[in-house]
């Protein structure tokens, strides 16, 4: 019975791109290269998107790839890169407070595994996938722009003192 | 495709085997014949030469000649490189221009993935080749090469918005971000009640088309926009230290991208595979005959040729802009004015 449940081809994929992130995201904190790292969490962060995928949120996984991959990866490592991003292994990575990070860490995945066995209980996101495959992009424009606007709205502000305050440290005069 | 073989039902991996085949083909026919018509014999002539006649006719065997002879060269790694990295480097950027073929759709059957955000992983996808180049840059162990991967994506960063900004214009007005819909609502419109032509965006989008040509440009690292790899100051930038097969990977996935940009453009701006419906009277996508599913691709690799003919005449034709000039012409000139083109548009399509 269990078997039957969990063989089927979004369950494998799962469990693959799943088995690949958790590695990746070891790696990211093991690996004595600052490159190197970053680039594993390239692969932490597509294989979000892939899962994204298989949960046929599409408009979410390239939105992951486009800001993510696309944006924040190409930043990190044009910041690295600019400064100190030596070839070959490097000795003095390791934040001193690296211990309190696993508490913190293991912490987090036990809250939001909570929330979202305790959101989801027994609800299944599509009955039959055949149905509705994808959700129309209109129908989330029409949400983000109706009902979600004020949150909309905040958010944009935020990202605009983001800009300013980065313009306001940038500019030397 | 006649109706017989539409209706046979291939099993997913023979479906999966043709797509990949097919996208091969996308890929590689357009890179193919943009190097030889473009690269090779334009070039020459406009330089007042011949440019290659021995290999075949006209030199058109030329480009088996060329791959044979980087098959043939060594495949160097520099000994202070990181290995891994500067091997794969070449193959995420060609993974990039794969990837991007997906969604162009080049008949009303003839498409390899329907996306409903089309136009939006068409935009996602084509950032991924950044990494690409800066991590062959960092690997390489070398200044020029560090130089000009940070150049190329300092430059890919800044051309990426307004090029998004530019498509922004195209969504509004089209209403959808299904590039099928898309070739579908510019050919089935009409232009104050004619519809002899349909409505190719390029006419009320001519601000955001020539936007997006100039960040293609841009993102192509092609002449006026090649501070990466100016070769009077940086070598060749990111591909000095490349050699053999991969470089020709380099080279192969510089131009397959220009040949698919310029079928992207093609679909957002001059109507895709699309001929004016109005001339056969198909009002629905489905009403569309079969045989548009081989005459489709025709109209597209001809789109495709005019548009790169475009990208590399302005290519050879120009001196190169000072870094400078560059960041200063994208963020001060480009994403204005695309800004403006995106509240024009919305304005008017709320009015009308």
């Amino acid at each position: 019975m269990l078997a039957a449940d969990l063989l089927v081809a979004q369950n494998i994929g799962f469990g693959i791109i799943a088995l690949l992130m958790i590695v990746g995201a070891l790696r990211v904190v093991t690996v004595n290269n600052v490159v190197h790292a970053a680039l594993w969490l390239v692969v932490v962060l597509s294989g979000a998107a892939a899962q994204y995928l298989l949960l046929s949120a599409e408009f979410v996984a390239i939105t992951q790839v486009l800001v993510y991959v696309g944006a924040v990866m190409v930043l990190f490592l044009f910041g690295t890169m600019l400064t100190r991003a030596r070839i070959g292994a490097e000795n003095d990575l390791n934040n001193k407070n690296w211990k309190i990070a696993i508490p913190v860490s293991l912490l987090m995945l036990g809250v939001m595994s909570w929330v979202i066995v305790d959101g989801f209980q027994d609800e299944k996101l599509i009955e039959n996938p055949g149905e509705m495959s994808q959700v129309p992009i209109q129908l989330i424009s029409d949400d983000i722009f109706g009902p979600y606007l004020l949150p909309f709205w905040a958010l944009s502000f935020v990202l605009l003192v983001a800009v300013i305050g980065a313009i306001v440290l940038a500019r030397k005069d | 495709m006649n109706a017989a073989l539409l209706a046979a039902d291939l099993p997913y991996w023979a479906q999966a085997l043709l797509r990949v085949l097919g996208g091969v083909v996308a890929v590689l026919l357009p890179a193919g014949t943009i190097v030889y018509v473009f690269l090779f014999k334009m070039m020459s002539f406009m330089q007042s030469r011949l440019g290659p006649m021995e290999a075949g006719p006209y030199g058109s065997m030329q480009l088996f000649a060329e791959v044979g002879k980087w098959l043939q060269k060594e495949d160097i790694t520099p000994e202070r490189a990181d290995r891994f990295i500067f091997k794969i480097a070449p193959l995420v950027v060609l993974v990039s221009t794969f990837l991007l073929v997906a969604v162009v759709p080049f008949g009303p059957d003839a498409w390899f993935t329907n996306f409903e955000a089309g136009v939006f992983y068409m935009l996602a996808v084509s950032s991924v080749s950044v990494l690409g180049i800066l991590i062959a840059g960092w690997a390489s162990a070398n200044k020029y090469s560090l130089l000009g991967g940070l150049r190329a994506a300092g430059q890919l960063i800044a051309y990426e918005l307004p090029m998004v900004l530019a498509v922004i214009g195209v969504i509004i007005q089209a209403g959808t971000m299904n590039l099928q819909d898309i070739v579908f609502a510019q050919n089935a419109g009409s232009m104050f009640g004619w519809d002899g032509l349909g409505n190719p965006y390029i006419l009320t989008q001519f601000v955001g088309f020539i936007i997006f040509m100039i960040a293609v440009q841009a993102e192509l690292t092609q002449t006026p926009f090649d501070m990466p790899i100016a070769e009077s100051e940086l070598v060749s930038g990111y591909m000095t230290e490349y050699s053999g097969f991969r470089f020709l990977t380099f080279f192969i996935a510089e131009f397959a991208t220009a040949g698919v940009f310029s079928l992207i453009a093609s679909v957002l701006f001059l109507g895709g595979w699309g001929i004016p419906f109005a001339w056969f009277g198909w009002d629905t996508m489905d009403s569309v005959d079969n045989w548009m599913n081989v005459v489709g691709p025709l109209i597209m690799f001809t789109k495709m040729m005019l548009l790169s003919f475009i990208i590399m005449w302005v290519r050879f034709s120009y001196p190169r802009f000072r870094e400078d000039q560059l960041q200063r012409f994208a963020w001060k000139v480009l994403v204005p004015v695309s800004l403006v083109n995106i509240m024009i548009t919305a304005i008017l399509k709320v009015a009308f």
